[in-house]
C-alpha cells in the first residue's frame, strides 16, 4: 500500500507535513532535512524540486529554489541523493514541482525513478486536470505515484468533484487564492473549509498556504485532516547552523 | 473587420483544444483556473458581438490612427531589388503595434466586470500601452517590470507614471522581462475576482495567443486591402516581421498563414551572434518545453531552468516564443531567420538614411534580413515596421560612430 494511503489510515487526523526545497540550504542537505523532520514528529514531507520560474510560489520559495540550484541540486542529483534513502526514512515522501524540468527528464524516466528511490507521490501545480487525465493518469499509476491536486476557494463544486475523483492520496486545499508565504487572515478561509468538509471527499484534505505556526495549523486542523507548511519552514532553516536542532525545535513549536 | 473570424479550417491557427500542432495549452496552477476559464469561454463571444467591434474599430481609427500606411518604400526598394512596403505600425499611437491588443484587452475587460489591470513590461512599450488604455477606461493599472528594465527605460517608466500607472519592480530572477511576467501572474493568482491581465505578447496560457493574435491581427486585415489598391492583388510575395514573444508578427502574418503563395519570414533576434552565449534566437537555440504556462520552444538548460537570453533590443529578449510561431516554426511554413545586435544597428541607420525613418530596434531586425532574402525585381516585400525608435535612441547615439 502507498506510504500516503497508510498514514492516512493510521492517522487521520492533525497531519502535519512539510514542505522543504531539495538541496536547501545546502546541496547535501537533502537527506539530513527528511531524516529531522521525521525524528521531529512530522507526518510527511514534500521536497521541491527548485525550478528557475515558480509561478505558483511565494518569494519565500522561489529564493530558496534559486540557492538550491545554485548549490548545484536538478532532478538527477535529486534522485542520486535519495538512492537508499527508505533505509532510514519511512514516512511518505512527495516530489513537488513544475512541469517543465520533469518534461526535460523524460517523464515516464521520472516516474520509474521516483518508484525506485521510494516516492510516494507528486505535485505538479501546472500539470493541468485534464492533461494529466488524457496523457500521463496510466503512467503515474502504474509506477505508484500519487498525483495530488490543488483546489482554491474559487474552484466550483463540480470541479472539485472532478479532482477529488482523479486525485490519490489526498486533496491539497489553498488555503486562498494566493501564491505560498502570503499571510491571508485564517478566519475568512473557515467558511470555504467547512465547505469542503461538507463535501465529504473520497480523500482527505490537506491544507495549505499560509500556516505558519501552532495558531493557524490548529485553526487548519478543525476543518481538515491536517495542514502543509512551506515557506515558514523555508524561511526557519535558511540560516540555520544547526539543522537538527532548529528542524526539531520548530516542529515542536508546531505540534 | 472581422477579429472573430472562423480560423476552424486552419492548419495553423489555434484548434479547439488551445494547441497549435503541439504547441500551447494552459499550463497553469489550479489558482489561475477560474481567470483563465473565464476568459476562454467568453473571448471569441465578446470578440464577435457587433457592438464590442465597432467600439474596437472607432478607437483603432479615432484615437490610434488606423489604419496605419503601407508605405511603398522606393529607396529602400532600390536597394535591394523589389517592391518593398513598410506596415507602419510605428506611427500609432504610443508608437508601436502593442496598442493594438492593449485596446481590444481593455474592452475586453470592461465587458467581464474588471476593475483592476496588470501587466508585464520588458522595454516598456507594453506597460506605456497598458497604462494609455487604462486612463482612457478610467481603470487601475499596476505594471510589473524587472528591476534592471527599469533602470535601462527610465523615460518609459515616467510615461507609465505621467499616465496614473503603478510600476512595480520585479526583483526576482533575473530581474528583467520573464520575472515581470512570473510577477503578474502571482498578482493574478493572488487578485482572481476583480483583476484582469493584459498579457502583451502571442505568449501565455490559451486563449492568450489567439486572443492576441486576433486584435493584433488588424495588421494583415488591413495590409490586403491596401495592397489590393497600390497592386491589385492582396497578396504579397514576402511578409517579413520580427519575432519576439511575436504579437506584431502574429498580427503581420494572421490573414497569410494559409495563403501558401506569401511568404512568410520570422527574425529573430541573434544577440551577438547565434552560438554566442548571447542571444535570444528561441527557434535555433530552444527545446519544447513550458514557459508562462504554454507549451512550446523555450531557451533552457538541459535540466530544464529557463535561461536569461540576450538582445541588444529589450522586446526580442524573451527565452521563449509565442506557441504559433513554433508551430509555423516546426511545419516549415515561415522561414526564420536572425539578425544579430549589430546587424539590426545597421539597418536602423540604412532606413533613416534612406527613408527618413528611425525604427525601432525590434522592427530593424526585420528589415536587417532583407539581403538575405533571394528578391526579384517583381517581388512585392512587406515590413511590418512594428515600432519608432524614439524609445532606442539612446542606444542608437551610443553606437553613433
Amino acid at each position: 500500500m502507498n506510504r500516503i494511503d497508510q498514514l492516512f489510515r493510521n492517522k487521520p487526523q492533525r497531519i502535519l507535513n512539510i514542505y522543504c526545497t531539495a538541496g536547501f540550504p545546502a546541496l547535501n542537505d537533502t537527506v539530513s532535512v527528511v531524516e529531522a523532520l521525521q525524528q521531529s514528529g512530522a507526518d510527511m514531507v514534500e521536497l521541491g524540486m527548485p525550478f528557475s520560474d515558480p509561478l505558483a510560489d511565494g518569494p519565500v520559495i522561489q529564493d530558496s529554489s534559486t540557492r538550491a540550484i545554485a548549490n548545484g541540486m536538478r532532478i538527477s542529483v535529486l534522485f542520486d541523493q535519495l538512492k537508499g534513502f527508505r533505509d532510514r526514512v519511512s514516512l511518505p515522501v512527495i516530489l513537488m514541482g513544475y512541469m517543465n524540468p520533469v518534461l526535460q527528464f523524460g517523464v515516464e524516466n521520472f516516474c520509474k525513478k521516483c518508484a525506485e528511490v521510494g516516492i510516494d507521490g507528486l505535485i505538479l501545480p501546472d500539470l493541468p486536470m485534464d492533461e494529466y487525465e488524457h496523457e500521463y493518469k496510466p503512467l503515474f499509476e502504474q509506477y505508484g505515484l500519487h498525483l495530488i491536486f490543488l483546489v482554491t476557494p474559487e474552484t466550483s463544486e463540480a470541479r472539485i468533484r472532478k479532482i477529488d475523483s482523479l486525485s490519490k492520496g489526498f486533496v491539497y486545499a489553498v488555503s486562498s487564492s494566493s501564491t505560498t508565504g502570503k499571510d491571508k487572515v485564517m478566519a475568512d478561509q473557515q467558511v470555504y473549509f467547512a465547505r469542503l468538509k461538507a463535501m465529504e471527499l473520497k480523500n482527505p484534505v490537506l491544507i495549505g498556504f499560509g500556516i505558519r505556526d501552532r495558531g493557524t495549523f490548529e485553526t487548519a486542523c478543525t476543518n481538515s485532516n491536517g495542514a502543509i507548511i512551506g515557506s515558514a519552514f523555508v524561511k526557519a532553516i535558511e540560516n540555520s547552523t544547526n539543522l537538527q536542532h532548529d528542524i526539531q525545535s520548530f516542529v515542536k513549536g508546531i505540534i | 473587420m472581422d477579429i472573430a473570424v472562423n480560423t476552424s479550417q486552419s492548419r495553423y491557427h489555434v484548434n479547439e483544444k488551445g494547441y497549435y500542432g503541439q504547441f500551447g495549452g494552459a499550463y497553469i496552477p489550479e489558482m489561475l483556473y477560474p481567470n483563465v476559464e473565464e476568459l476562454r469561454q467568453q473571448y471569441l463571444q465578446i470578440m464577435s458581438d457587433p457592438g464590442f467591434q465597432q467600439e474596437f474599430e472607432q478607437l483603432l481609427k479615432d484615437y490610434v490612427g488606423r489604419p496605419s500606411p503601407l508605405y511603398f518604400a522606393k529607396r529602400l526598394s532600390e536597394k535591394y531589388k523589389a517592391k518593398i512596403y513598410l506596415k507602419r505600425e510605428d506611427l500609432n499611437h504610443t508608437g508601436a503595434h502593442k496598442v493594438n491588443n492593449t485596446i481590444g484587452q481593455i474592452l475586453l475587460a470592461k465587458r467581464l466586470g474588471k476593475k483592476r489591470i496588470i501587466a508585464e513590461t520588458g522595454a516598456g512599450q507594453h506597460g506605456v500601452a497598458t497604462a494609455t488604455v487604462c486612463a482612457l477606461m478610467d481603470l487601475e493599472c499596476i505594471v510589473y517590470m524587472g528591476s534592471v528594465d527599469i533602470q535601462r527605460q527610465a523615460p518609459n517608466v515616467a510615461r507609465m507614471k505621467m499616465l496614473g500607472a503603478t510600476v512595480v519592480p520585479a526583483t526576482s530572477g533575473s530581474k528583467t522581462l520573464k520575472d515581470a511576467t512570473n510577477e503578474a501572474i502571482r498578482d493574478w493568482i493572488n487578485n482572481p475576482v476583480d483583476t484582469h491581465y493584459i498579457i502583451g505578447s502571442v505568449v501565455g496560457p490559451h486563449p492568450y495567443p489567439d486572443m492576441v493574435a486576433r486584435f493584433q491581427s488588424v495588421i494583415s486585415e488591413e495590409i490586403k486591402q491596401q495592397l489590393l489598391e497600390k497592386t491589385g492583388s492582396e497578396d504579397p510575395d514576402y511578409v517579413i516581421a520580427c519575432v519576439g514573444g511575436g504579437s506584431n508578427a502574429a498580427g503581420a502574418f494572421f490573414h497569410f498563414t494559409d495563403r501558401g503563395n506569401v511568404k512568410l519570414v520570422a527574425v529573430e533576434a541573434a544577440g551577438k551572434g547565434v552560438n554566442s552565449g548571447y542571444s535570444a534566437a528561441t527557434s535555433q537555440l530552444g527545446r519544447l518545453g513550458i514557459i508562462h504556462a504554454s507549451k512550446t520552444l523555450l531557451m533552457q538548460t538541459d535540466d530544464g531552468q529557463i535561461v536569461e537570453p540576450h538582445s541588444i533590443s529589450a522586446g526580442l529578449d524573451y527565452p521563449g516564443v509565442g506557441p504559433l510561431h513554433a508551430h509555423l516554426y516546426e511545419t516549415g511554413r515561415a522561414q526564420f531567420l536572425n539578425a544579430t545586435d549589430d546587424e539590426s544597428l545597421a539597418a536602423a541607420y540604412e532606413l533613416s538614411l534612406l527613408e527618413g525613418i528611425i525604427p525601432a530596434l525590434e522592427s530593424a531586425h526585420a528589415l536587417a534580413k532583407l539581403k538575405e532574402l533571394p528578391l526579384q525585381p517583381d517581388n512585392v516585400v512587406v515590413v511590418c515596421l512594428s515600432g519608432r525608435g524614439d524609445k532606442d535612441l539612446e542606444t542608437y547615439i551610443k553606437h553613433l560612430k
